[in-house]
């Protein structure tokens, strides 16, 4: 065997190696945090709320206009898509079933957990990691506290009451953007449109992307913290903790989705 | 100052990965003692400091702290170990988010029944301790590096711990400020009996605090030399004991 391939082998063996260590260090730092959970939703006043609501702020109330921006154009978009499609066919109003179910089931959740990702995700890595580069984080333990408590579960909790709450904002307007395209570019009927989509949507629909939403959201924060808990200790370790939160925060919250997607249709939704 | 001893290091080997920086290291603090951790760059003081109060787990040995083992106690029976010592941390490590007050006040929220009239007492006392009475309300990136070590030093001593850890004290301080704080640490000696461990190459600082000292030598991965620093310069049979506590002297002269 030649030298290049056994240097292929070597590369492919060291990054499977790492790619598994991160994978345990997830393990563990889930399981780590459900132990610190499980003890605060006993005690719940041992629960930061000051910290909790300021999170709450940071990633659900000012994230609302870029919310409402993007997923208004998701909108905007997909019912411009389909219109010039379906045109051809002469089934215009079918727009409003396409536009409703996409951005409830799909685009209404992601978007909103892509925005999330890069403003809160990016942000608590950035944050623990320069903490953590601070001595803050070994402040934390040597004070008795698990740094968990203090620098996690708020960031979870804020970000699992606000991401479905995001989305509603997200699915609203994005229907309103399908239907601001399907009532002046394809001049359908007001009425039409409105009755269209109330008559094919189901509040299961609705609620399947709620459920996608708080995954969405479990990723962004664990992952986000993770990435920061893990950053080495100088000024390129947290650039570099973010980039990691970032990226692979979307990874996992793409094969959620698929997996989530595959499970409801196999129970029929 | 009484023999009881407050830390035991017993046979500490410690390291990162597949490194080790030390080994088979022991000694003990007495109550009431200044004792001194000296050592080069590099020589894995730090490291032994975060093994000592627990940030990190040695290869072998233990560490005992009031008699307790830091090593084998559960992670609870750590945690409420590690209530009972303060550690100031180099550049202060106060917590970016809230005022200094805040971050005194935060020990003291969690494991006192204070109210906040009597925390907010015991926060002012304290400050008033580091000379920084009025900065309370300030946020710890308005105060001066200097000012930030303070702060951390009565952060660590809010739930008045008999045992007080600090990694490099004057590191980055001015001679004046310096010197401020090795008086501190001195008054705080005689005025609550604390126990305090210092990590620290600054020589000035360590003849002017230290009762007694170790040196640890980088090559040897071990304990070079214990005892009082001046009588170590003076007259240790190692040399570079001496030269090691002498360096200063030795540019003075030349």
């Amino acid at each position: 065997m030649g030298s290049p391939a056994r240097e292929l082998v070597e590369k492919i063996g060291i990054a499977s190696a790492s790619v598994f260590r991160d994978m345990i260090e997830m393990v563990c730092f889930v399981g780590d945090l459900s132990k610190v959970s499980w003890r605060v939703l006993r005690k719940p006043s041992q629960l930061r709320w000051k910290e909790t609501l300021y999170y709450m702020d940071m990633c659900g109330s000012q994230a609302v206009p870029i919310v409402l921006m993007i997923c208004f154009l998701m909108g905007v978009i997909l019912g411009f898509q389909a219109a010039v499609q379906m045109r051809k066919f002469g089934t215009e109003l079918y727009v409003a079933d396409l536009v409703g179910f996409s951005i409830l089931k799909e685009l209404g959740p992601l978007m909103v957990a892509m925005i999330a990702t890069g403003r809160a995700g990016s942000a608590f890595a950035a944050e623990i990691g320069t903490m953590k580069v601070n001595d803050e984080i070994s402040a934390l333990e040597t004070m008795g506290f698990a740094p968990s408590r203090f620098l996690v579960i708020p960031k979870l909790l804020a970000m699992v009451i606000v991401s479905p709450v995001l989305t509603v904002f997200g699915d609203v307007i994005g229907i309103v953007g399908g239907f601001v395209v399907g009532t002046t570019m394809l001049g359908l009927p007001l009425m039409a449109y409105y009755n269209r989509t109330v008559e094919v949507l189901y509040p299961m629909v609705f609620l399947l992307g709620m459920v996608k939403s708080v995954v969405f959201a479990l990723i962004i924060a664990v992952i986000g913290c993770l990435r920061g808990f893990q950053a080495e200790c100088n000024a390129q370790g947290v650039g570099r903790a973010t980039t990691s939160a970032v990226v692979t925060s979307i990874f996992l919250i793409v094969i959620a989705d698929a997996v989530l997607t595959i499970i409801f249709s196999l129970m029929g939704y | 100052m009484s023999n009881e001893s407050v830390v035991d290091v017993k046979n500490l080997t410690v390291g990162y990965g597949d490194i080790v920086v030390l080994q088979n290291i022991s000694f003990s603090v007495s109550s009431g003692e200044i004792f001194v951790i000296l050592g080069g760059s590099g020589c894995g003081k730090s490291t032994l400091l975060k093994h000592m109060i627990g940030l990190y787990t040695p290869f072998r040995g233990d560490v005992l702290i009031f008699g307790e083992s830091m090593v084998n106690s559960s992670e609870d029976e750590k945690r409420r170990l590690m209530r009972r010592f303060g550690v100031t941390y180099q550049g202060g490590a106060l917590f970016g988010s809230l005022t200094v007050a805040e971050n005194i006040a935060l020990p003291l929220e969690e494991y006192t029944t204070k109210t906040p009239a009597e925390i907010n007492e015991v926060v002012q006392q304290k400050l008033a301790v580091v000379n920084l009475d009025g900065f309370g309300n300030y946020m710890p990136s308005e105060l001066s590096g200097g000012m930030r070590k303070r702060a951390g030093l009565a952060r660590a001593m809010a739930l008045d711990p008999t045992l007080l850890f600090f990694d490099e004290p004057s590191a980055g301080l001015d001679p004046i400020t310096s010197a401020e704080l090795d008086r501190l640490i001195l008054r705080l000696r005689e005025e609550l009996g604390t126990t305090i461990v210092i990590v620290s190459h600054e020589l000035d600082s360590i003849f002017t605090v230290a009762d007694r000292a170790i040196l640890l030598d980088k090559d040897t991965k071990g304990i070079a030399a214990t005892g009082k620093p001046k009588e170590l310069r003076d007259s240790s049979p190692n040399l570079w004991v001496r030269e090691f506590l002498s360096r200063s002297k030795l540019k003075r002269d030349m």
